[in-house]
């Protein structure tokens, strides 16, 4: 088992469908799972999540951490600023 | 845009609001006024090196917080307003709420009380706001479940008195002594235990599949409530493990500290989440994914990432996580098969699983569900088909460290009891494992003071000397409401008229949920 995954989860709402897209644009190692009522999205090593890709995928200005409302459960040490939110383990 | 450059940035901000909103004492000593800071032998050397990955004010806080209460309890209105209780999969699912709301829910008012107090202990302004934070978090918490709740109270028996029963009920003094044992530890130990062995390595086996399972069997209010706390929880888990890597950033001597913390919350915390195991594979009728694969999946794939990160300061993956591990493939049954013969002593009713549902266990315990369990069930199916379902009226032996009755088996061995004993000043002291052994030898002077049910109500503290007393009494148990068999229960019976499965017969009404008597004492 050489992969070091790291995860992030959301409610299954349409919030966090444009969530899962911008991730899964951003992120192209990325997989994403569907289980009832979540999405779970994990990665080796690294997931980013891009302001600038949620505000083109929204159409409006978005704040990074409007992802609190949506998210269930992460794995992998945080990085947020006001640009990205990046999930990694280095 | 111009807009944005007028508003601090994320870091400035947090700085701003946060640290600068501290001061030093300077007419009082700060060892006084934090004496809890040292005791426990960890080394604090630069409080400012602590870091809140979120970077959350208090303004933020609020404004995300009443966002996610505003849509949480629209969907408990709507949820009740269409009498969602009516559409769950089976009542049978039912009694994973009861257990749920006994066992869970107090747990995240203990979680309040015990952020509110270590709170207080940290001289450090970063680490007092995160406490606070998650004080108001798990207050929330606490309280939106049994809002969740109270709406199966109208319909169903068992969820009547559930802060009562957590205090005094056999089983639930697993989840209650899990948690007075972290909050009776120092500041440190308490972070360690629970923001992080239990907060980040561990929560999300509870509330990821098991509500995912609550969202698969059409419980729209468990769900909701589920999801809304977890999205609390992942700051909460972000928290945890940037506690563990400060603690042991601070100071080498920190690391075996850690380590022994590490191996003990860890064990205590796979102990109690066994009750999770068998709510996950035979209490939710239909069902998203075994134990076995959510233990692989959230400890052992996920905790495998963590320890690997963790190596760097010397730390180790959890002593006896083989044993974690293995038992993954005996866990819920063992325990499913234990609280079947003691029904008439629980909240919630237990069942013989269906033969679709044995077929499940035998697919996804390919190694152990046929060879041992399965025996067990058509024995006691033929035992109940007979007119002698099966009830245990000996009290089991509990193990003093994680009061589960000592019903596991040895690693490897599936055929043989795992059981150690001990003598400690005259005394003898009997445990589940090896793991609980080793906490107990830690600090003996703290676990011979255990509250263990078993032993209170040899004692005579339970308000009666027989079984049926104590249940009803002193526990608030409603006899032959709230406990024994599901089948032909009265839950059952109310469940079948909803569905229509027992025709209404002349003159007849819905069965009406009996007035609750919690003070039948």
């Amino acid at each position: 088992m050489s992969q070091q995954l790291v995860f992030i989860v959301f409610q299954d709402n349409d919030n966090a469908r444009y969530l899962a897209d911008a991730i899964m644009a951003d992120n192209p190692h990325a997989e994403m799972q569907h289980q009832p009522a979540m999405i779970r999205i994990q990665a080796d090593k690294r997931l980013v999540i891009n302001r600038e890709t949620m505000e083109e995928e929204l159409g409006r200005d978005w704040d990074v951490q409007e992802m609190l409302i949506d998210v269930i459960s992460i794995g992998g040490n945080v990085d947020e600023d006001d640009d990205h939110f990046i999930l990694e383990w280095k | 845009m111009a807009v944005k450059n007028k508003k601090l940035n994320l870091k400035d901000k947090y700085q701003y609001l946060t640290r600068d909103m501290a001061w030093e004492p300077t007419y009082q000593k700060k060892e006084d006024i934090y004496p809890d800071e040292s005791f426990e032998g960890i080394k604090i050397v630069d409080w400012s090196q602590w870091e809140d990955p979120f970077r959350l004010t208090m303004d933020a806080y609020w404004k995300y917080q009443a966002e996610k209460e505003k849509k949480l309890y629209a969907i408990f209105d709507a949820f009740a307003q269409n009498n969602g209780h009516q559409n769950i999969t089976d009542a049978r699912y039912v009694n994973a709420l009861k257990l749920f709301l006994t066992g869970v829910s107090p747990l995240e008012h203990a979680a309040f009380q015990g952020y509110s107090k270590v709170g207080r202990q940290f001289s450090g302004a970063g680490a007092r706001v995160a406490c606070q934070m998650q004080a108001i978090d798990e207050l929330r918490h606490s309280q939106t479940q049994q809002h969740a709740m109270s709406h199966y109270n109208k319909h169903f028996n068992g969820l009547h008195d559930a802060a009562h029963m957590h205090d005094r009920v056999w089983f639930l003094s697993v989840p209650k002594s899990f948690f007075d044992d972290a909050r009776t530890a120092g500041p440190f130990e308490f972070l360690t235990a629970i923001s992080f062995s239990f907060e980040y390595v561990l929560t999300n086996l509870l509330f990821v599949p098991f509500m995912s399972g609550a969202a698969y069997n059409n419980d729209m209010a468990t769900v909701t409530f589920g999801f809304s706390a977890q999205s609390d929880e992942a700051r909460h888990m972000t928290l945890g493990l940037e506690v563990i890597k400060f603690i042991l950033e601070q100071h080498e001597d920190n690391v075996p500290i850690v380590q022994r913390w590490i191996d003990k919350w860890f064990w205590r915390g796979f102990r109690l989440l066994s009750l999770v195991s068998m709510m996950m594979d035979y209490m939710l009728p239909k069902k998203v994914m075994s134990w076995a694969e959510a233990w692989e999946v959230y400890y052992e794939q996920n905790g495998g990432a963590l320890f690997k990160d963790l190596e760097r300061y010397g730390i180790r993956p959890p002593k006896y996580e083989d044993v974690a591990n293995e038992a993954k493939h005996h866990l819920s049954h063992q325990l499913w098969t234990t609280f079947y013969q003691y029904s008439h002593a629980t909240n919630f009713h237990t069942w013989i699983p269906t033969e679709e549902e044995m077929d499940w266990m035998s697919e996804k315990y390919p190694d152990t569900f046929d060879k041992f369990y399965r025996p067990r069930y058509e024995f006691l199916a033929k035992e109940a088909a007979e007119g002698r379902r099966y009830y245990n009226n000996t009290l089991p032996q509990l193990c003093q460290v994680c009061q589960v009755p000592t019903l596991f088996t040895e690693k490897g061995d599936a055929t043989k009891l795992s059981h150690r004993q001990i003598e400690h000043e005259g005394e003898r002291y009997h445990f589940c494992s090896e793991a609980c052994c080793d906490i107990f030898k830690d600090e003996p002077e703290k676990y011979v003071q255990a509250w263990l049910p078993v032993h209170q109500i040899y004692q005579g503290n339970c308000g009666g000397a027989d079984v049926e007393t104590v249940v009803q009494k002193y526990y608030h148990i409603n006899i032959g409401e709230d406990n024994f068999e599901y089948v032909g229960s009265p839950d059952h019976k109310r469940w079948q008229f909803i569905k229509g499965m027992a025709p209404q017969q002349k003159g007849e009404d819905q069965p009406e949920k009996q007035a609750q008597k919690p003070n039948a004492a």
